[in-house]
């Protein structure tokens, strides 16, 4: 049995409004490698974020190599060997290699404030042969490939001597050759007696080179199995734990309408590539999938919000060019955006303005003079119909509770008589009653109205009682279509963790 | 058929400040050649002083501000402040009657204390660069009036004072020697010490900085620090060129400063830039005006010259990174 070396016990961490963990325990070997996996928000980055002195611990106790250790900030974690590799890479990239895997320790010449660049080099380079990387040392960071970086990182870790190494997602943006790689460099460490923390989303990642898995759910630890023992469903359902949702919900139209949106072979650079998909009239078709996962990105660009490299998109079995969120405003295409208050409202102005700005034009009068009490009274008419409840047209609609804010975003497209809505994250930060009305109006909209509606949400029973078909998406591919009845969290979660296969040549 | 899709385009091998550095020189060059056609009196030697003598002080400045920039930060007090640490040197000698040096190193005190406190602002109480140093730029004019009286203080009893600037060596003012001096060692700090190091990391990526175990607020006074120092010494030579410190001088030397770092191709958005670099933006600005006063073009369109240089050497930054 190997030496325990990192042993975590009754970890606690409150954000303003959240606790994020809560009595957390985690336990690393020497030469182990250990899988951390949990559905977003679960915990895990956070509690190595605890781990590693980015964040201070509430509460619980950090046993490293049989002491009681308090880690204070980043230096001190990495000066006692437990480094981390975030999954944003946290390299400086106008600096080369070597100057970023020594930064804060260059080595000096005198006088003492000179640096030594060509002993610098030499240390790298000695060091990127030891671990057999082939990385100039003198090559810019901003210059290698994302996979390269990442090895850089990696060697940055070793050269503090690192007993303990976490990695965050570490395949993420690497192809299989790399993952390959990186799998072959995993394996040397833990040959040396490294503990390290795998922290993915990829089942079958975990099954090839992990020794025990660790679930987190909902800020807790949720148990501890071997990796070789479990089924990847057992993880899966460690990871979502809940009971399934009825799945009950109006399903007025099984492929019966006509397509209003088809979107064909859509790609962009590395958020996502050769996607399709179709909306009917009346529909509401889910989006789902991780943090990351390309959904939004998808809905930025068919809104024209970002460019596109390739593909097309049909409206109203019309091709289209949509170049600019203006185009797909003139189209009927409203975006309601993740975060509302940065992308959806001018929070400081009242409800009348948001509601109309998208659509002033149609109330001014000569010289561009608006005319008030004709907005006044279609925005009147909004308020009521979606139930905003706001004491008066002059609210600023900073002091709007999230629901109504939602509800204002959705006045302003349902003003422009848009007819496809693509609601992102429509529930984010609204509280329990909301969501209930949020609810009821997707189906008003697309029951009554006829109006059609992608929904993202990264809720998978949200996702599983709104959606008449789901798409799930992972790493920016359509990784399965699922009609909602046949849906399941675990199948969801399944598709969502899906590592995409190059498609086969038709 | 399926057209192939574009390969992912190469990265460039040159980096982009360098380019426009070459760039920012080539002009030169192109600059000085068309005016010497031009005008007979334009590559006389006593030109080319007057040109070297007249890009020194902005020169010294923009050295300053080079550092700051790196960062992705910005300094806008360093007119002004140039102009209090020439107050501050008239009081010592003038007015105190000390002897030239202490009112030499009041001066470079006075800049340094400047640079500090905006470092601090910025660094500690996380005011953006922008308005902390927007602050220090009123706050320096104003106590550079309080300080004088609102009056130039004149250098009478001590005229060995004048010789610190215009005193010459192989017939080239003191002034220019201190600039390239101030320059040369700029590029050495920046390219070969842990500060200059640190300056190119922080305005790379500040948050991997921080997380790399560095203490970003301290190197990062330490950079504004340098740049207020640089002012101070941009003050002295002023005060001794003009033989008086002229307290309400100094406004808009910031902006011209500025301009000659990025049009020497150091990114607003930092992480790059050299002094060389900055050196030649302040020279290509000063050959653009005196060039441009050789062939009588009125002096209110030299300001609308250069105004536009800045813009077309920004563009030509940002178009070539977006075609990337």
């Amino acid at each position: 049995m190997s030496p325990t070396l990192v042993s975590m016990e009754g970890i606690d961490k409150a954000f303003p409004g959240v606790q994020a963990l809560d009595g957390c325990r985690f336990e690393l070997l020497a030469g182990e490698v250990h899988a951390l996996v949990g559905e977003n928000g679960a915990g895990k980055s956070t509690l190595m974020k605890v781990l590693t002195g980015v964040y201070r611990k509430d509460a619980g106790r950090i046993v490293y190599q049989g002491q009681e250790v308090d880690i204070p900030n980043p230096r001190a974690a990495w000066e006692m060997g437990i480094g981390i590799i975030h999954q944003e890479l946290n390299l400086i990239p106008h600096l080369t290699v070597a100057q970023n895997i020594f930064i804060g320790r260059e080595p000096r010449r005198w006088p003492r404030f000179l640096l030594d660049e060509k002993e610098l080099n030499e240390r790298a380079q000695r060091l990127l042969e030891s671990v057999n990387l082939d990385v100039d040392p003198r090559a810019r960071v901003a210059d290698l490939t994302i996979a390269k970086q990442q090895l850089v990182e990696i060697a940055k870790a070793l050269s503090y001597n690192s007993q303990v190494l976490i990695m965050d997602e570490p395949t993420s943006a690497l192809s299989d050759a790399e993952i390959q790689e990186l799998f072959r460099i995993i394996r040397e460490l833990k040959a040396k007696g490294v503990g390290i923390v795998y922290i993915s989303h990829r089942m079958d990642e975990i099954k090839q080179i992990c020794d025990r898995v660790t679930v987190m759910r909902d800020g807790r630890t949720i148990g501890t199995v071997n990796a070789q023992e479990v089924s990847v469903d057992q993880i899966v359902s460690m990871m979502v734990g809940r009971e399934i949702y009825a799945t009950a919900q109006p399903a007025p139209n099984e492929g019966a309408s006509e397509v209003v949106l088809e979107v064909r072979s859509l790609s962009r650079g590395r958020a996502f590539q050769d996607v399709s998909f179709s909306l009917r009239k009346g529909e509401i078709l889910g989006f789902a999938g991780l943090m990351g996962a390309g959904r939004t990105e998808v809905a930025r660009a068919v809104f024209g919000a970002d460019p596109i490299d390739s593909g097309e998109i049909y409206v109203n079995g019309k091709r289209v060019e949509i170049k600019s969120p203006a185009d797909a405003v003139r189209l009927g295409i409203g975006y309601l955006p993740e975060d509302r208050k940065r992308h959806g409202l001018m929070l400081d102005l009242d409800v009348e303005a948001n509601t109309i700005v998208a659509t002033l034009q149609r109330y001014a009068a000569a010289l561009g003079w608006v005319q008030k009490s004709k907005a006044r009274r279609e925005v009147q008419a909004y308020v009521e119909q979606l139930g905003v409840k706001t004491p008066g047209l002059e609210q600023r609609v900073r002091y709007l509770s999230g629901g109504n804010q939602q509800k204002v975003v959705l006045a302003k497209w349902l003003a422009k008589n848009c007819d496809i809505l693509i609601f992102d994250e429509p529930t984010r930060g609204i509280d329990v009653g909301a969501k209930g009305e949020i609810y009821k109006l997707l189906n008003d909209l697309t029951v009554r109205q006829g109006k059609s509606v992608i929904m993202i949400s990264s809720e998978l029973p949200e996702i599983l009682r709104m959606s008449h078909r789901i798409i799930v998406m992972c790493e920016g591919r359509i990784t399965g279509e699922l009609v909602a009845h046949e849906a399941t969290e675990e199948a969801i979660m399944r598709l969502a963790t899906l590592r995409p296969t190059p498609r086969a040549v038709v | 058929m399926m057209e192939s899709k574009a390969v992912p385009s190469k990265r460039s091998a040159i980096r982009s400040d360098v380019l426009q550095q070459a760039l920012a020189f080539a002009s030169l060059i192109v600059m000085f050649v068309v005016f010497s056609l031009a005008s007979p009196n334009f590559a006389t030697f006593t030109n080319i002083v007057g040109i070297l003598l007249s890009t020194a002080v902005i020169g010294i400045l923009a050295v300053g501000v080079t550092f700051v920039i790196i960062t992705g930060g910005i300094d806008l007090s360093v007119g002004t402040v140039m102009t209090l640490a020439s107050v501050i040197t008239g009081v010592i000698i003038s007015y105190w009657g000390l002897p030239i040096p202490a009112g030499v190193l009041g001066g470079l005190a006075a800049g340094a204390l400047c640079g500090f406190v905006n470092g601090t602002v910025t660094a500690k109480m996380k005011v953006p660069p922008f308005i902390a140093t927007l602050g220090m730029m009123m706050m320096s004019q104003g106590l550079s009036l309080v300080i004088s009286g609102t009056r130039p203080i004149y250098f009478l009893g001590t005229p060995s004072f004048r010789q610190i600037a215009m005193g010459s060596l192989a017939g080239i003012p003191n002034a220019v020697w201190i600039f390239f001096a101030s320059a040369v060692i700029g590029s050495l700090v920046l390219t070969k010490t842990v500060l200059g190091r640190y300056t190119f990391a922080l305005g790379s990526n500040e948050e991997a900085t921080r997380l790399s175990g560095i203490n970003v607020d301290r190197w990062k006074i330490a950079v504004y620090t340098l740049c207020g120092l640089y002012s101070g010494l941009a003050g002295v030579v002023m005060a001794s060129r003009l033989n008086s410190a002229q307290p309400a001088l100094g406004a808009g030397y910031e902006l011209e400063a500025i301009a000659a770092v990025v049009i020497g191709g150091t990114s607003l958005s930092g992480g790059e830039g050299s002094v060389l670099g900055t050196v030649i933006g302040a020279f290509l600005m000063s050959v653009l005006i005196n060039g441009l006063r050789i062939l009588s073009i009125p002096q209110e369109w030299q300001k609308v010259v250069i105004g536009a240089i800045v813009i077309v050497a920004v563009y030509a930054d940002i178009a070539r990174r977006r075609r990337r």
